[in-house]
Parts: C-alpha cells; sequence; structure tokens
C-alpha cells in the first residue's frame, strides 16, 4: 500500500477518533453508555489484577492506576 | 523465591480472609438476604520457555450490604516451578553454583545463561474490601490485604476516598496504601557483594530475616468527556524502604582485560539500595462506537534508581452480537536501566561499588505483548472469558569484554498466559 493512502488512513481514523472525543457536557439522563459495566474503567478486576502480577514480577516499574495491591516477594 | 519448608497455606488464607472480613465490615451489618452475591473466579496459567511456570487461581466474592455499600474478599493462590536467571553470565565453560540454601549445588552447561532449578514456591494472598458511600458525593474504599510465601510475608492496608463534583461529571480521588512485608530467604540473608563459597563453605550473611516497607499516596481526576467518553488521569508516589535486594541474585566478576571469570571467588550477592522513591503518572481513556470500546492507556515511571519506563496499552472490544465479543490486546513497555545495574562486574569492582545488581529486570528492557480475548454474556450477571496471550521480554545487556564475545549476554524470554474467566450472581 502505498505511503499516502496509509497515511490517509492513519489521519482518517485520528481526525474520527479526535471529533468522537470532543468535550460535550453530559445530562444526567444520557449517562445510559457510561453506565454500561464495559464502560467502566474496570470492568475485569481480575484481569488487571493478574496482569499487575505478572509484570510486577517481570518489571522494575509499578503503580499508577491504584493503591493496595498487596506484596509480593517475586519482586 | 527457593524451597523450604511450606506453611499451611490454606489455614493462613481462612483465618486470613475471616480475620480481615472481620475487621473492614462495618460492626453490626447483616448481609442483605435479597441481593445476590456476585462470584467472579480466574484461572491463570503462566508458561515461560525452558523457565517459569506459574499456575494461579483466583476467586472474588462480592455482596452488596446497604445502598451503594459492598464488601468483597478475593482468594489468590500462586504456584511456582521452574528455572529462573540467577544474574551469572553464561561462559564458554561449564559452571557450578552453590544453592541459595547453601546445602547443595547445581550445574549449568557452557554457553547456557545461567539458570537456578531451585525455584519454587506457592503464594497465597487474600484481600478483604469495604466500599462505603460517605455522603452524596464521596465514596470510601477500605481493604487489607495479607499474603504467605515460604520465604516471604506481606500485611498491607489502603484507602481510597473519592468525591463527585461537576454533577458528577468529575471524580476526584486520593488513595494511600501501606505494606509491612518480611523476607526470610532460603540460606539466610547473604551480604551483599561478598562472594558466593563453594560448597560446603558457609556463605557470610547477616541475619534470618529482614524486613521492607512500601508506601503509596495516589490523586487522580476521572472526567466525562462526552456520551460515548471517558479519561482518568493518575500521579502517584511511592517510598520503599527497608531490604530491597534479591537475596537469591548474584554477579559474575570478571578479569577486565580477557573477560574471563575470576580465578577465585567468581560470584558475589547483589546489594540494592536500601531505599527508592518512586514516581507514575498514568493515564487512561475509553471511549464507546457505536457497540464497540477502546480503551488506551500511558504510563511515565521515574525512580530515584534511575530508572525511567514508558508503558502504552490499548484493548479494543469488538461486539460479535449482543452476547459475544472478542478484545484484541496490545501492550509495550520500554525501560531505561537502574545506576547501579551491571550485566557483570569487573574485579575489584565489587570493593568499590556501593550498589550493583545484574538482575535483568534492572536493565535495559523492552517487554511486548499482543493477546486476544473471547468474552460471552450466559445469562444475567453471568459471564464467560477466556484470553490467550503471548510476552517477550528482551534485555540489553553492558558491551562483553574479550571472551565474552561469543556469548549471549542480552535477556530474550518468551512466556505465553491462558486465563480463564467465569463470573456469576449466587
Amino acid at each position: 500500500m502505498p505511503k499516502s493512502i496509509t497515511a490517509l488512513i492513519l489521519i482518517s481514523v485520528f481526525t474520527t477518533f479526535i471529533g468522537g472525543c470532543a468535550y460535550q457536557r453530559v445530562q444526567p439522563w444520557e449517562r445510559d453508555i457510561l453506565a454500561q459495566k464495559k464502560m467502566s474503567l474496570d470492568p475485569y478486576p481480575l484481569d488487571t489484577y493478574l496482569d499487575e502480577h505478572i509484570y510486577f514480577s517481570k518489571e522494575n516499574s509499578s503503580g499508577g492506576q491504584g493503591v493496595g495491591g498487596g506484596g509480593c516477594g517475586c519482586n | 523465591m527457593q524451597l523450604k519448608n511450606p506453611k499451611p497455606i490454606r489455614q493462613a488464607l481462612t483465618l486470613a480472609t475471616c480475620g480481615m472480613l472481620a475487621g473492614v465490615a462495618p460492626a453490626g451489618s447483616v448481609l442483605a438476604a435479597d441481593k445476590p452475591l456476585e462470584v467472579d473466579s480466574a484461572i491463570l496459567f503462566y508458561s515461560e520457555t525452558d523457565r517459569v511456570q506459574a499456575f494461579e487461581p483466583v476467586v472474588r466474592v462480592r455482596k452488596e450490604i446497604g445502598e451503594e455499600e459492598f464488601v468483597s474478599a478475593r482468594v489468590v493462590i500462586d504456584a511456582l516451578t521452574g528455572s529462573s536467571a540467577n544474574g551469572a553470565i553464561a561462559t564458554a565453560t561449564p559452571q557450578t553454583f552453590t544453592s541459595p540454601s547453601g546445602n547443595a549445588t547445581y550445574q549449568v552447561n557452557a554457553n547456557e545463561t545461567p539458570l537456578d532449578p531451585t525455584f519454587h514456591d506457592t503464594r497465597g494472598a487474600v484481600n478483604a474490601q469495604w466500599e462505603k458511600p460517605l455522603s452524596q458525593q464521596l465514596k470510601g474504599v477500605f481493604s487489607a490485604n495479607a499474603s504467605t510465601e515460604f520465604d516471604y510475608t506481606s500485611f498491607g492496608l489502603a484507602a481510597t476516598i473519592s468525591k463527585d463534583i461537576n454533577d458528577k461529571l468529575t471524580t476526584l480521588i486520593v488513595g494511600a496504601s501501606a505494606n509491612f512485608d518480611q523476607v526470610s530467604p532460603a540460606g539466610n540473608i547473604p551480604v551483599g557483594l561478598t562472594p558466593m563459597p563453594v560448597f560446603p563453605a558457609v556463605k557470610t550473611t547477616t541475619d534470618a530475616s529482614d524486613t521492607k516497607t512500601v508506601t503509596d499516596l495516589m490523586f487522580g481526576v476521572t472526567q466525562v468527556i462526552n456520551r460515548n467518553t471517558l479519561m482518568q488521569l493518575n500521579y502517584s508516589f511511592g517510598s520503599d524502604s527497608g531490604y530491597l535486594t534479591d537475596p537469591y541474585k548474584i554477579l559474575s566478576v570478571v578479569d577486565g582485560g580477557t573477560g574471563a571469570l575470576r580465578a577465585s571467588d567468581p560470584y558475589v550477592y547483589e546489594k540494592r539500595p536500601d531505599s527508592r522513591a518512586r514516581n507514575a503518572l498514568y493515564w487512561k481513556m475509553q471511549h464507546q462506537f457505536t457497540e464497540d470500546v477502546l480503551t488506551l492507556s500511558y504510563r511515565y515511571y521515574g525512580d530515584d534508581w534511575g530508572v525511567t519506563s514508558h508503558t502504552l496499552e490499548g484493548f479494543y472490544r469488538y461486539e460479535l452480537n449482543a452476547t459475544h465479543y472478542l478484545q484484541p490486546h496490545v501492550r509495550y513497555y520500554r525501560q531505561g536501566k537502574a545506576d547501579f545495574y551491571h550485566t557483570y562486574l569487573i574485579d575489584g569492582q565489587e570493593t568499590t561499588l556501593k550498589e550493583a545488581s545484574a538482575d535483568y529486570r534492572l536493565g535495559d528492557l523492552t517487554t511486548t505483548t499482543l493477546g486476544l480475548k473471547y468474552g460471552m454474556a450466559l445469562g444475567e450477571g453471568s459471564e464467560f472469558g477466556v484470553r490467550l496471550e503471548v510476552m517477550n521480554q528482551s534485555g540489553e545487556s553492558d558491551s562483553p569484554i574479550g571472551v565474552m564475545a561469543g556469548q549471549d549476554l542480552s535477556t530474550d524470554l518468551n512466556a505465553v498466559i491462558l486465563q480463564i474467566n467465569y463470573s456469576l450472581l449466587f
């Protein structure tokens, strides 16, 4: 695929996405989408817990998402 | 994490769970009989090529006990076997190491990265949590956790307070946690940067156990951007103090000219600073298209050991229909090495350096993960999921000297992650 077409597609996706993220004050009766489980910040806490445990034991960095994960002798 | 006398983990977990739930649940509260119990479970299989294998079942139960008030408990068992890199470099001749317990030796073939085959452990961990509305706008989440391994115990407390403002479009969060850990390694605590003796000689140790304290403070804000988009920004500061060294890791000591292992005492125990200050900035965004959900996150991490890292992560939940979805996952992690990271030490450096470690997790490191999750709703509150991921870690070593030129000093680790989830209302 020519580079210009790839760039055009990327720009289109990016602008569409940014457009979708424009700030718009949400009224209380417009929160149906945000109330869905899949839109919660941590819809699958066990996935998050297990991922954090894996990467805590394999990398130096930790933290950022929250506090109180528990200790481990793995690192 | 080396093999020693195992503790009765099941008994300890039961006692700890009951104790912590009693500690965090409000006095006199009665579980509401009409509210279902949320049960969330997962089994993780983690397998590194030629190295660590892990099997980790997790169960979490959560119950609403009042208006928006919940108690929950999580129990985890983590069984590990396999081999783990001990920190020494590969050489053209076979190498012999004394096991961490000091009671045996193990051999490593020529031209192979030295792995310690005595790596076995079973870890049990419990967490109890109480989510409590404190007012119309304020919510508190209080938790306690405890874990035990044969050579490590940890106990911690955490609290998070969140406040809704701006018609609940903005949420401010402040959180704090403290963990109090004790490490009791096989063969006791070695003196850092002293030689690893050849069995049956006994290493120099300081004590049978040591402690460390890990505290974290977090400030965050969550903002509703529009009907389909949510954004989160967190800053966290962490402080570690106490025994932060890995008692099982060693470094090779080589001749500065030839690169060959020093003839006598070719290995020394690693030593890390006894404190660390950590900073992390975390950004996350969730956007729902017509049905699909895109989640992007970025974390910057920096600490006073000299490590900085960037983590980029993305999920795309693709709805196949009303009850089935596929979710590709990409994670990229890039880390710069700690000031005291050395792939090997030059003869004499062990007496001039204050700290040194050859642990690849403190070196220049890149982790790439690709995965796919399939999820299926089974009914109200009931869901099944399975995810398969592949992870690659690639570490960069210091420049080789002399005879090291023919050896692969870098880290290249591949792992497969398989996880099965099942949740239901009970």
